[in-house]
């Protein structure tokens, strides 16, 4: 059956499951995963760029054999000549056998999934989904601390505006004994939409600090975002507060031992320099695990046989 | 008091609030149809006070029920015939809207892609909100 990937929640907690222990057999043995693809084509359908979201579906690829094809911008695909997502899509079909698509316009990857006959990814529309993203943080969590359930999530720095966060606060929100500590300043706290359709619904528990000092000794896994300036209302709040979420040094020496930090990347200042050689600093292995679940999932939505 | 002649056959929606009934009436594109419609405004009523009545000419599969119930599932719809009501249709949210109403999220899909109908699902029921198919942004009425 053609399935497609558009929601984070598309997937069960059991088909989640499957998958993040298949990008982890996938890590521990390559070279079994070599050629599992072999005269597979990927498509990436990038109507706005996004490198580091393209390279890591290409990589993806590539690792099981498959090879790749797509275009990095609207302006070098017809889009611009004002061809629909159902018509691209119906093209592409005949071209590859599944694709990843990128869009600014939300709910274009689900048009794309209606006309396709090929499996269709979304890998990001607009500020709605971006459900490999959420996988990766799964992954990455579930890899560092071996588990998804029982475990303290610091969410920190625009949490207003912060699709990941939502996404990932969703897809945690089905495992038993997760508690968020959300640090954030009060201009960008989470949005009522999300702490009743997704903590209250949920009966998650939950607190809502400015301080992340505070947080930190408390938790298991830090997950860290970017505050920007023009979220902020005056100035002066913003050079007042923008301090206080950036992860440094001196406030890593609160955290437990056993903490690791997250962030989506990229980075700006959120994250010192100093912080990376700590061994907690797990954002560049995230893009690693994001590399294998990617694999996992286009090898799962190709039904190719894996061992 | 206003007269308006009964109907043989066709339906008549009752209990409208007062002041909705043109709303109703394009919501449902009555104007497109070849038929006789009659729309009274603030009638009295005991229930109500005021409130509005559309009477339509002929069978039921002149008017969507679906469109009806999003409207207002609380508008009472009466089926006539021989100048009888011979039935009373309970309205409720429709669980799908489509062509009925248009999503406004500027960064939806359905801004820019060539004839994609307008679907709209009943998200939550109890506080009557419809989320739109493809960004899932919240119809705000």
């Amino acid at each position: 059956m053609l399935r497609h990937l558009l929601n984070p929640m598309d997937l069960s907690v059991e088909e989640t499951a499957d998958l993040l222990a298949l990008a982890g057999k996938m890590e521990a043995n390559p070279s079994e995963y070599a050629h599992i693809c072999d005269g597979k084509k990927l498509a990436t359908l990038f109507y706005e760029p996004s490198t580091r979201t393209r390279l890591s579906f290409e990589a993806a690829m590539l690792n099981m054999g498959g090879s790749v094809l797509g275009f990095s911008s609207a302006d070098s695909s017809s889009a611009s000549k004002g061809e629909s997502v159902a018509d691209t899509i119906r093209v592409i079909s005949s071209y590859a056998d599944i694709c990843a698509m990128r869009h600014p316009k939300e709910g274009a990857p689900l048009v794309a999934a209606t006309h396709s006959l090929i499996p269709v990814i979304n890998a990001g529309d607009g500020g709605h989904q971006h459900p490999t993203q959420t996988l990766t943080d799964l992954s990455t969590i579930y890899h560092l601390k071996g588990r998804l359930d029982s475990l303290t999530i610091g969410l920190c720095g625009d949490l207003k505006f912060g699709r990941t966060v939502h996404s990932l606060m969703t897809a945690m929100s089905r495992y038993a004994n997760v508690r968020f500590v959300l640090i954030s300043p009060p201009e960008l706290k989470i949005p009522s939409y999300v702490r009743e359709s997704v903590l209250e619904r949920n009966n998650i528990p939950y607190t809502e600090v400015v301080s992340l000092e505070q947080a930190l000794p408390q938790l298991d896994i830090l997950y860290m975002t970017r505050v920007q300036r023009e979220r902020f209302f005056n100035e002066e709040e913003y050079i007042r507060m923008k301090d206080s979420y950036i992860l440094d040094r001196a406030k890593m020496a609160l955290a437990p031992e056993d903490m690791f930090v997250l962030h989506p990347l990229p980075r700006v200042n959120e994250i010192s320099v100093e912080v990376d050689s700590d061994p907690r600093a797990a954002y560049f292995r995230q893009a690693r695990y994001g590399v294998y679940v990617r694999m996992a999932l286009i090898a799962t939505l190709l039904e190719v046989k894996v061992c | 008091m206003l007269n308006i002649s009964g109907l043989t056959e066709g339906i008549v929606l009752d209990h409208i609030p007062a002041g909705k009934s043109m709303e109703i009436y394009r919501y449902m594109g009555l104007d497109k149809l070849d038929v006789q419609v009659a729309i009274i405004k603030n009638a009295r009523s005991s229930k109500m006070g005021k409130k509005d009545i559309i009477k339509i000419e002929g069978g039921l599969d002149n008017i969507d029920l679906d469109v009806l119930g999003f409207v207002d599932h609380n508008i009472t719809v009466n089926v006539i015939k021989n100048e009888k009501i011979i039935e009373k249709k309970k309205l409720s949210l429709p669980a799908k809207l489509t062509n009925v109403i248009k999503c406004r999220n500027p960064r939806c899909i359905s801004q820019i892609e060539q004839e994609l109908p307008q679907v709209f699902f009943l998200a939550d029921e109890e506080n009557e909100v419809y989320r739109c198919k493809y960004c899932e942004e919240k119809y705000r009425r």
